[in-house]
């Protein structure tokens, strides 16, 4: 795998004594859109910060593309590109002069025609000239993500880009995302509306309580844990299953009222039909559903609280 | 060294002060002018000279101080504090530059800043009285320098400030009593003994004492010593903007 960033037991305990990240390790690659996802409070956002400087770790350590953070900052910092999750701009100065001076703070000459493009790209071309102070809520999001790669970053962060957006805006920053990833940059995104991982991530990593989770690549995730299921209502119930359906991964449910089956290995809906019907078993109505990856998530951020509490009673 | 930042901070500041271009320039003139007017014109008429000159004349390098000394300060504090109070701190942190560049670019806009202003009052001074400088280069390089220290003076508190009380704390209760019990308007000579003991621990009379030997040739304390105050000051601070960048004091969690 060609790695662009490494994270390697990276922990934050903050000066408060809050531990908000415990010993996170994972490795992104080159091109793709990972999804960090993770309710409130899990550590999305110190974690983000400790890879970009405004945090400092109190355990491990980070490269980027062979870079150190911390030896080697000043190359490490210049393949980076941040949106914070806040908006925090100077309200009076002007959006093209903005996204100037941080291309500047990168140590890049200051380029017009690489400039247009970045601001028509973002729609923001026709307000260059406006304080910033005067624009909607949702170009100044746009404000920063151009101020973000107004140095041509490898990798951009993009801390919650639609926390408190609307749903048109929402869709327009995925097209963005997209057409960034189409130019090869890197892309670590958190969220916690887990449609917006499942629309945009190639890979998907679940945070809680500062602990990774999981990290996996979306589709394997979905084919892993998000089975299929097949849901077959009797019309009569039975008291236990018959015999003859043993070799099927069947669970008798609702009172013996309905059968459940999971898909896997090279057993076939159909097959499962007809041993059903060939037990004599009459069948009122079937249905299929096929767990999210929000069952996926809740059930896998559940698990981890459960954990942690047994943990602590221990 | 990432010489685009440093130029990249330093307009973004200089900006930033252009934009309120009435504020920062014309309030010290008209301030200025009413100090020749109460301390010049009427208190000034009932005084004889002091050090051969009249006491409009002298108190010149002393308002300049004054004001340049202040202007510094909140400058340079309030240029750092502003990104820390809105958030856009962010980018200077997460940037591939040095705690040294970043401090030429700040300190570096805020000093230009009170420089000018420096250069306003003086030319305001010779429309009331009459002003000779004896030695032209010295002044202006001990004006340069003593913009420089007190902005990065100043640059300390922005970073110390939590809000808007502490920024505005340490000008008012430091700085400006210093100014005064540093000679400004009167020579330390004309002080009591035991006053003129006190006076000699305040580092403001080393600057306003060296400030007015370049105007007038005649200076209440060792020029030399003067100096060596002014650059052992200087170290201190950048000593301690140094440490605070190293430890993340209230920069980084
Ligand atoms: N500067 C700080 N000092 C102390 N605790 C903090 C600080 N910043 C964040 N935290 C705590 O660390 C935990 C993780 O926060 P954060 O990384 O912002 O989570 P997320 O972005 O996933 O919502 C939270 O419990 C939060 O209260
Ligand atoms: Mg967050």
């Amino acid at each position: 795998m060609d790695t662009i960033l490494s994270v390697e037991g990276l922990g934050k305990t903050y000066a408060s004594g809050h531990t908000a990240l415990e010993s996170v390790s994972l490795d992104i690659k080159r091109g793709e859109i990972l999804a960090l996802l993770g309710p409130n409070g899990a550590g999305k956002t110190t974690l983000i910060s400790v890879i970009c400087g405004l945090v400092t770790p109190t355990a491990g350590r980070v490269t980027v593309d062979g870079a150190d953070i911390v030896q080697d900052y000043r190359r490490a910092r210049s393949l980076i590109g941040l949106v914070p999750q806040e908006v925090v701009l100077e309200p009076f100065e002007k959006v093209a002069n903005d996204v100037a001076f941080s291309r500047g703070l990168y140590g890049k000459r200051t380029d017009p025609a690489f400039m247009e493009k970045l601001l028509r790209t973002l729609s923001l071309w026709d307000k260059r000239d406006a304080p910033i102070l005067t624009l909607s809520g949702g170009m100044k999001r746009r404000v920063l993500i151009a101020k973000a790669l107004a140095h041509e970053p490898r990798i951009l962060f993009l801390d919650e880009p639609t926390a408190g957006v609307d749903v048109e805006l929402r869709k327009e920053m995925w097209e963005t995302v997209a057409e960034l990833k189409r130019q090869g940059v890197t892309i670590i995104l958190t969220t916690h509306y887990i449609e917006e991982a499942e629309a945009i991530a190639d890979r998907i990593g679940i945070i809680s309580g500062g602990e990774l989770l999981l990290v996996e690549e979306k589709a394997a995730l979905m084919a892993r844990m998000g089975r299929r299921q097949l849901t077959l209502t009797l019309a009569e119930p039975v008291a236990r299953l018959p015999a003859s359906l043993a070799p099927y991964d069947l669970a008798l449910e609702d009172e013996g009222r309905s059968l459940v089956w999971s898909e896997g290995g090279d057993v076939m809906a159909g097959d499962v039909l007809a041993a059903v019907a060939k037990a004599g078993l009459s069948v009122r109505d079937v249905a299929t559903h096929q767990r999210s990856l929000e069952e996926i998530f809740v059930a896998l951020v559940a698990e981890d609280g459960q954990a942690r509490k047994n943990r602590e009673a221990a | 060294m990432n010489t685009y930042a440093i130029w990249a901070i330093y307009r973004h500041e200089m900006a930033r002060a252009f934009r309120t271009t009435l504020q920062s320039l014309i309030a010290p003139v008209i301030t200025t002018s009413l100090y020749f007017v109460v301390f010049g014109g009427a208190i000034g008429s009932r005084i004889a000279e002091v050090e051969g000159v009249s006491y409009a004349s002298f108190i010149v390098p002393g308002l300049i101080m004054l004001t340049v000394l202040t202007q510094s300060v909140t400058n340079a504090a309030f240029g750092i504090f502003f990104p820390k109070f809105i958030g856009s701190i962010y980018e200077y942190l997460t940037a591939p530059i040095s705690f040294y560049e970043l401090v030429i670019g700040f300190v570096g806009a805020a000093a230009t800043k009170s420089f000018l202003i420096g250069l306003i009052i003086l030319a305001t001074a010779t429309l009331f009285v009459d002003v000779s400088v004896a030695h032209p280069a010295a002044m202006v390089l001990l004006l340069l320098v003593t913009c420089i220290v007190f902005a990065l003076f100043g640059f300390i508190i922005g970073i110390w400030s939590k809000n808007f009380e502490q920024l505005q704390l340490v000008p008012l209760l430091i700085i400006t009593p210093l100014v005064f019990l540093g000679g400004s308007f009167y020579s330390v000579s004309m002080l009591p003994d035991t006053w003129q003991t006190v006076t000699l621990f305040n580092p403001v009379v080393y600057l306003v004492s060296a400030f007015r030997w370049s105007f007038f040739g005649a200076a209440d304390v060792n020029l030399a010593f003067s100096l060596a105050m002014i650059g052992l000051f200087a170290a201190v601070c950048l000593a301690i903007i140094g440490w605070m960048f190293r430890t993340g004091y209230r920069l980084r969690a």
